[in-house]
């Protein structure tokens, strides 16, 4: 009987996707596909069907510098010469763990590493690096230091800030060769690893001993646990288990200078002295490269629920959202929001079938977990009853089964994968008090009417103006969909989105981090006071400023 | 011909996306909290029953039936929120479990008793994956069957159905009452929605007991054992082009 999942798991994807997996590449921009580990990613690869309409041309990426012709190669770094690549082919050994592009053509090998997936941001880069363990690290960064050789920390290069691509020459160094799990302790639940373990083969890792990694986010197949941290990301599930620097209780770390920072305690209480590992938890690598974490990871639920409504404006959504809280208080794993606009492009960009008859203004996801499925399914029925018979939703649907869970959750997951499929896209991650966390998006979609970017047709830049994101969180992912990168369409969105948002004291990046794309609009969100103090530790770490140069501060 | 009285017997199951799991004792399957949903072949049936009617089919009734244990109602609901008109279930406790013949002996007297003149069953459930159900059903009933469907159409009693053979389709025609079993390209099932949900709530759920029916129903097969296939060997990384190559030689492949 065993065998029933393997028989009958194929034959049910073969089904719900039909013949559309294949295509599903062309959607995918193709630079990504090549640096996708070998897991596959449920939410989006398996899931998100086939292209309908024609798929955006593959364009070439155009370097960051060309983009932001501002910024100039600093000449204190020095230029990397043979002899630097000898010694680190020396130092790594095999030679799948150097791409050398100053000796050797190597520009299809590079590329991947020099570009991020949205096309967006393009290095220079002539060197990879893939060091094996936490020792080469810190020779790397040793010898780097000494050298005066910029690098750029480089997890599964998932981000959305272009912090995880060099801007000119930096030196890459890759953590996908450090894939090992440590340990995991079955009675706490604390898993240490190595920070290039991708997060989906964690959790799989995890689910084999019924616990869940306490992040999960849409580009889980490729993105890293070590970069996770290194920028703090937040995800689906940070309204249920609470953020990185809450459940990571160690981590392992190399200085600039070559220093290894052991701090893998496995312990959930240590007053003693200066937190020092929360500043490595969202310093995208800015102070140091971490190479190992320890984390608390909670027990995983057995009874799991997904339902997703079609609302009539966000004010109901609001309702729905405390009338959750509320009834389904503890159990209540996501609530997440999703735009009218943002699922007719979804269902645009995969031909993918929505869930619900009709057209809505607004949909939310909400999943619960417990341990209990008699329990939390009768709380549950109770909720959908309320929030239907009271009107606050107008239709809605509730899973019925594994597969189907899955399906509604791509609905979300897939939404920021499918925006790029016309071209590129831009994405502002915010946190805005709830109460007008959706204005932000009318607003520009106001603004760019006005200035006649947005239509359907190819004169015009801009597809769509959409939002989404962590109701749960009060974060929204504020996203304009684009046919090509544009300075007009630039200049109607920056800084404008940036003032607006701290006209309500929200935040400019809620949980994608600074990067190159936010470096210069820190000061809306930090006081001048805590940017200082930000210098102050970036110079104390890393004086001769060689860690992710270009970013950040 | 009045109309159809259209039958689908539903079974409920381990969720296709759980591994199952052996138990210690290796006699069975491991069912206490694991997730069950409907078979998914019987969600096709249902949904092609409710299609039937949608496409103006001068459908009657669809009676979604389950044989199983309490819980089995949950399936029923769930079939009944996609447009069943109402549900007989019949009440089997886990440890004495029907095999095909049984259920098709059950469903016979069903038939009987609700004048269905169509029965649409998944193929096979996906746990025991006997695939005997609808032939055994026909048998019984002696009515022509149509196995695994991936197209149906009906023009007053005459129904015509498209299968899906080896190397190509085969296209059958047969007159009502008839016995057709689904298979995965037929259709692809709706999400139960809230107000469905709702009302499916009110909607009769008939509940009975083997005692209400005649005949044996006990097994003929006994399970001897269960076990889980033997786990697949790990890969190894080779950390170049030398090391594969060398790899492969060792093995023989060069």
């Amino acid at each position: 009987m065993a065998s029933v999942s393997r028989f009958s798991l194929p034959l049910r994807r073969l089904r719900c996707s039909s013949a559309t997996s294949q295509k599903t590449s062309r959607l995918r921009p193709a630079a990504q596909v090549r640096w996708t580990t070998a897991s596959t990613e449920p939410h989006q690869a398996d899931k998100s069907g086939g292209t309908k309409g024609a798929s955006a041309p593959a364009k070439v990426v155009k370097f960051t510098s060309e983009t932001y012709p501002e910024l100039k190669r600093d000449s204190k770094y020095s230029q990397i010469t043979p002899e630097h690549v000898r010694f680190f082919q020396e130092l790594l050994g095999s030679g799948s763990a150097v791409i050398d592009g100053l000796s050797t053509d190597a520009t299809d090998d590079i590329e991947p590493f020099n570009s991020d997936w949205m096309r967006k941001y393009r290095g220079h880069s002539k060197v990879v690096l893939k060091p094996g363990s936490t020792e080469e690290v810190s020779k790397i960064l040793k010898y780097c230091n000494n050298n005066m050789l910029a690098v750029v920390p480089q997890g599964g290069n998932t981000g959305l800030v272009g912090g995880s691509v060099p801007v000119f020459d930096e030196i890459v160094i890759n953590l996908q060769r450090m894939t090992n799990i440590r340990s995991f302790d079955e009675v706490s639940g604390i898993l240490v690893a190595d920070a290039g373990v991708v997060l989906e083969i964690a959790d799989n890792f995890l689910a084999e001993k019924n616990h869940i990694f306490p992040l999960d986010l849409g580009a889980k197949g490729s993105c890293q646990i070590g970069g996770n941290v290194a920028t703090n990301a937040g995800g689906l599930r940070l309204l249920r288990y609470g953020s990185l620097h809450g459940n990571v209780l160690g981590i392992e770390a190399v200085l600039p200078d070559g220093t290894i920072v052991d701090d893998l305690i496995k312990l959930r209480k240590n007053n003693t002295g200066y937190d020092i590992k929360q500043l490595f938890i969202g310093g995208e690598g800015t102070i140091g490269i971490i190479t190992a974490i320890s984390i608390l990871c909670p027990q995983r639920s057995s009874a799991l629920n997904v339902a997703y409504f079609g609302l009539e404006s966000y004010e109901k959504c609001q309702q729905a959202f405390r009338e959750a809280k509320s009834q389904l208080s503890e159990i209540l794993s996501a609530f997440e929001l999703m735009d009218g606009r943002s699922q007719k492009l979804l269902n645009r960009a995969t031909g993918r079938k929505l869930p619900l008859e009709g057209e809505h203004p607004f949909y939310c996801l909400i999943e619960t977990s417990g341990s209990n499925s008699d329990h939390d399914s009768e709380k549950l029925t109770n909720f959908l009853e309320h929030v239907m018979e009271s009107e606050i939703v107008s239709d809605g649907v509730l899973a019925q089964d594994q597969t189907q869970i899955r399906d509604l959750w791509s609905c979300r997951e897939g939404i920021p994968e499918c925006l790029g499929h016309w071209g590129g896209v831009y994405k502002y991650d915010l946190s805005i008090p709830i109460s007008s966390m959706y204005e932000i998006v009318n607003d520009v979609r106001d603004r760019m009417t006005e200035a006649g970017l947005i239509g359907d047709d190819d004169a015009h830049p801009v597809v769509d103006v959409v939002g989404y994101g962590h109701m749960g969180d009060s974060n929204v992912h504020l996203n304009i969909p684009v046919r090509r990168y544009d300075k007009k369409v630039e200049k109607a969105l920056e800084p404008f989105v940036y003032e607006w948002v701290q006209g309500k004291y929200g935040s400019i990046s809620a949980e994608h981090g600074l990067g190159i794309q936010k470096k210069p609009y820190i000061g809306y969100s930090r006081s001048d006071t805590m940017i200082k103090l930000m210098k102050q530790i970036k110079d104390l770490y890393d004086p001769n400023g060689i860690m992710n140069p270009y970013k950040y501060l | 011909m009045s109309g159809l009285r259209i039958l689908v017997p539903i079974k409920r199951v381990i969720d296709y996306a759980v591994k199952p799991r052996v138990n210690r004792a290796q006699t069975a399957v491991e069912t206490a909290n694991v997730k069950h949903s409907m078979n998914p072949f019987d969600e096709l049936s249902i949904e092609e029953a409710v299609r039937l009617r949608e496409r103006k089919v001068p459908v009657e009734e669809i009676v979604a039936f389950s044989a199983g244990p309490p819980k089995a109602q949950d399936v029923l609901r769930t079939a009944m929120a996609m447009g069943a008109d109402r549900g007989i279930h019949v009440v089997v406790e886990e440890s004495e479990q029907l095999e095909p013949l049984g259920v098709a002996k059950l469903l016979q007297q069903v038939v009987g008793q609700e004048k269905s003149n169509l029965v649409i069953l998944g193929k096979q459930s996906i746990d025991d994956d006997a695939n005997q159900t609808g032939q055994v059903l026909a048998g019984l009933l002696n009515w022509p069957q149509a196995t695994q469907a991936s197209k149906v159409t009906i023009e007053g009693d005459s129904v015509t159905v498209t299968r899906e053979v080896d190397g190509g389709v085969e296209t059958l025609r047969a007159k009502l009452p008839l016995i057709i079993t689904t298979d995965l390209r037929l259709n692809e099932p709706r999400y139960a929605s809230l107000p469905n949900i709702m009302k499916a709530k009110k909607k009769p759920l008939a509940k009975k007991t083997l005692k209400d029916y005649e005949g044996d129903f006990s097994a003929r097969l006994k399970t001897l054992k269960v076990t889980e296939p033997p786990p697949r060997k790990g890969g190894v990384k080779v950390d170049d082009v030398d090391g594969m190559i060398g790899k492969l030689k060792e093995l023989g492949a060069l």
